[in-house]
């Protein structure tokens, strides 16, 4: 009873903010709109008793990647208008990708009622048996079971990340603009200030 | 107190519905009042401090000065700025205070006093702290104003960065408890110390990362030295500038609830919660809430300490603290306390 409630409110509420992101004429509503949606959609991962992954969509989705959406929308001055104008000259294209997107749900879908893929090791770590809580089961399945993709995803992540540093880093041409804040941290009175006293019409010799 | 309910008579899911209401006026009234009287204590520590006398009018020793602030504020008109998002304006404001009021759900106020005692209490915090964010956001993008949106810019920058080291702290501390229930973690505490003191913190290795995680939930809750969302001298009042009446006084309530909140969880990850500071019977004859409070209060006065005494950081260096100097430093001691509780078969898996 309880469940089925929540289950309606989340649900509506994930479909109907998911259409608001797409028909709202503020990017900034639409952003906030998506996170609305994310984080009914965490909803109703709790419902299904995943606590674990509904957590980390929050904190990841919610917490992060939107935040960094938001920042950038409203940094823009996106004019609406515009945006709009190509509406009926990218229509046919837009129905190809939505076709596109619905056939693949639809072999997904029946794909997952035939069986379940075999990824990672062949029977080499059998999963363990599940535990009390998923954050353990997933734990256990993540360090035996999928144990190589697992550290090939960690790996891709790491690359993926060295080379935002790597594009984005540039070395200080001059030493002038560059702070060492231990050098400014050191710096005391003596050194940084000089007391003078100049007489009545003349100026201060440094 | 479902229990309680039924046995008066309600089907489960109304006995269920009117308990958890019930729980969350229990836990959000006294919670609201403490609060104002929070803010009492800080002006308080605050005056002692600089050898003023604070608030002294209002009440014996102005013990009421919060509630006739939040009277006189209660009384003004609230005025949207005609440039303003309406709609967001006024929403900003609502989620700062619930999402504030909404961290308090899994947090235990003794053994069996918590409104969701859930697996993931932690993972729950970290989540719902994240999304505190969005209040100072929508507010100053909302307010169509250059100094509110300034802040909510550096509010963002400054929230992201502190939530991953605060992340890596919390990892060891869960690496120590093996759970993310918060009451287990305080349950796990008992005795850490020689089998006598109650916490992490008389751990060599987690006692860094409890000063990391101090310094840390000053800058998450935007406190002095770290207070560059509301530096005055820079941005007028930062993203509260065009707030007035109560959706300036929802934003002043949960920014201390905030504050409250990160009080008590360094009393729960790393002063043993509900516990008494020693492992000795006759203290736990005390019962465990008056502990918690008390070390959630000293944590306040820590904050209110560092607040009178402590000047503003500039914006390069509060950023080179969190990226450069916490971020590396509890990476470090994740693998440190990994390799540790794995050497000494803390899993049952010694190498």
């Amino acid at each position: 009873m309880i469940q089925t409630i929540a289950f309606y409110i989340f649900a509506v509420l994930v479909i109907a903010s998911a259409v608001m992101v797409i028909t709202a004429r503020n990017p900034v509503h639409s952003v906030l709109w998506l996170i609305l949606a994310f984080f009914n959609a965490a909803g109703l991962m709790v419902l299904v008793g995943a606590e674990f992954i509904a957590m980390l969509l929050v904190i990841v989705y919610v917490g992060a990647v939107a935040v960094l959406f938001l920042f950038v929308v409203m940094m823009l001055d996106i004019d609406v208008a515009a945006l709009r104008a190509g509406f009926v000259k990218n229509f046919p294209l837009g129905i190809v990708i939505a076709l596109i997107l619905l056939a693949e749900l639809v072999l997904g879908l029946s794909a997952y009622r035939v069986g379940a893929i075999e990824l990672g090791t062949a029977a080499a770590g059998e999963a363990p048996a599940m535990v009390a809580s998923n954050t353990g089961a997933i734990g256990g399945l993540l360090y035996t079971r999928y144990l190589f993709l697992f550290e090939a995803a960690g790996i891709i992540l790491l690359v993926a990340m060295i080379g935002a540093i790597v594009l984005t880093h540039r070395p200080p041409k001059s030493k002038r603009g560059h702070q060492d804040i231990g050098k400014q941290v050191r710096r005391n009175p003596d050194e940084a200030t000089v007391m003078k006293q100049p007489t009545v019409g003349e100026g201060v010799e440094l | 107190m479902t229990e309680f309910f039924q046995s008066l008579g309600m089907s489960y899911e109304w006995a269920w519905g009117v308990a958890t209401i019930a729980g969350i006026l229990l836990i959000a009234l006294p919670l609201m009042l403490s609060v104002a009287m929070i803010i009492y204590a800080d002006r308080k520590i605050w005056a002692a401090i600089n050898l003023r006398r604070g608030p002294n009018v209002v009440g014996p020793f102005g013990l009421l000065q919060s509630f006739a602030d939040g009277l006189k504020v209660m009384l003004q008109e609230t005025i949207i700025p005609s440039a303003a998002n309406k709609g967001i304006f006024i929403l900003a404001p609502i989620v700062t205070f619930t999402v504030a009021l909404a961290a308090w759900a899994v947090v235990p106020f003794s053994a069996t006093a918590v409104l969701a005692n859930i697996n993931v209490g932690l993972l729950y915090i970290l989540a719902i702290s994240s999304l505190s964010v969005y209040g100072i956001v929508m507010a100053g993008w909302a307010s169509n104003s250059k100094y509110p949106f300034f802040s909510a810019m550096r509010a963002a920058a400054q929230m992201i960065s502190y939530e991953v080291s605060i992340g890596f702290i919390l990892v060891c501390v869960i690496l120590y408890a093996g759970t993310f229930n918060l009451n287990e973690i305080v349950l796990a505490q008992k005795g850490h110390g020689f089998g006598i003191v109650n916490g992490y913190f008389f751990n060599l290795l987690l006692f860094p990362m409890w000063v990391m995680f101090f310094i840390s939930s000053l800058a998450e809750t935007q406190r002095v030295p770290f207070d560059l969302t509301e530096a005055e001298s820079e941005l007028v009042a930062g993203y509260q500038t065009e707030y007035s009446s109560m959706s300036f006084a929802l934003f002043w309530l949960g920014e201390y609830a905030n504050i409250l909140l990160m009080c008590v969880l360094n009393a729960l990850l790393f002063f043993g919660g509900w516990l008494p500071p020693i492992d000795w019977a006759p203290l736990y004859y005390v019962p465990g809430i008056i502990w918690l409070l008390l070390k959630a209060f000293f944590f306040f006065f820590m904050f209110s300490w560092v607040m009178a005494t402590v000047p503003r950081y500039r914006y390069d260096q509060l950023m080179r603290l969190g990226w450069k100097v916490f971020l590396p430093i509890s990476l470090l001691f994740v693998v440190l306390i990994s390799g540790w509780l794995m050497a000494t078969g803390h899993y049952g898996a010694a190498a």
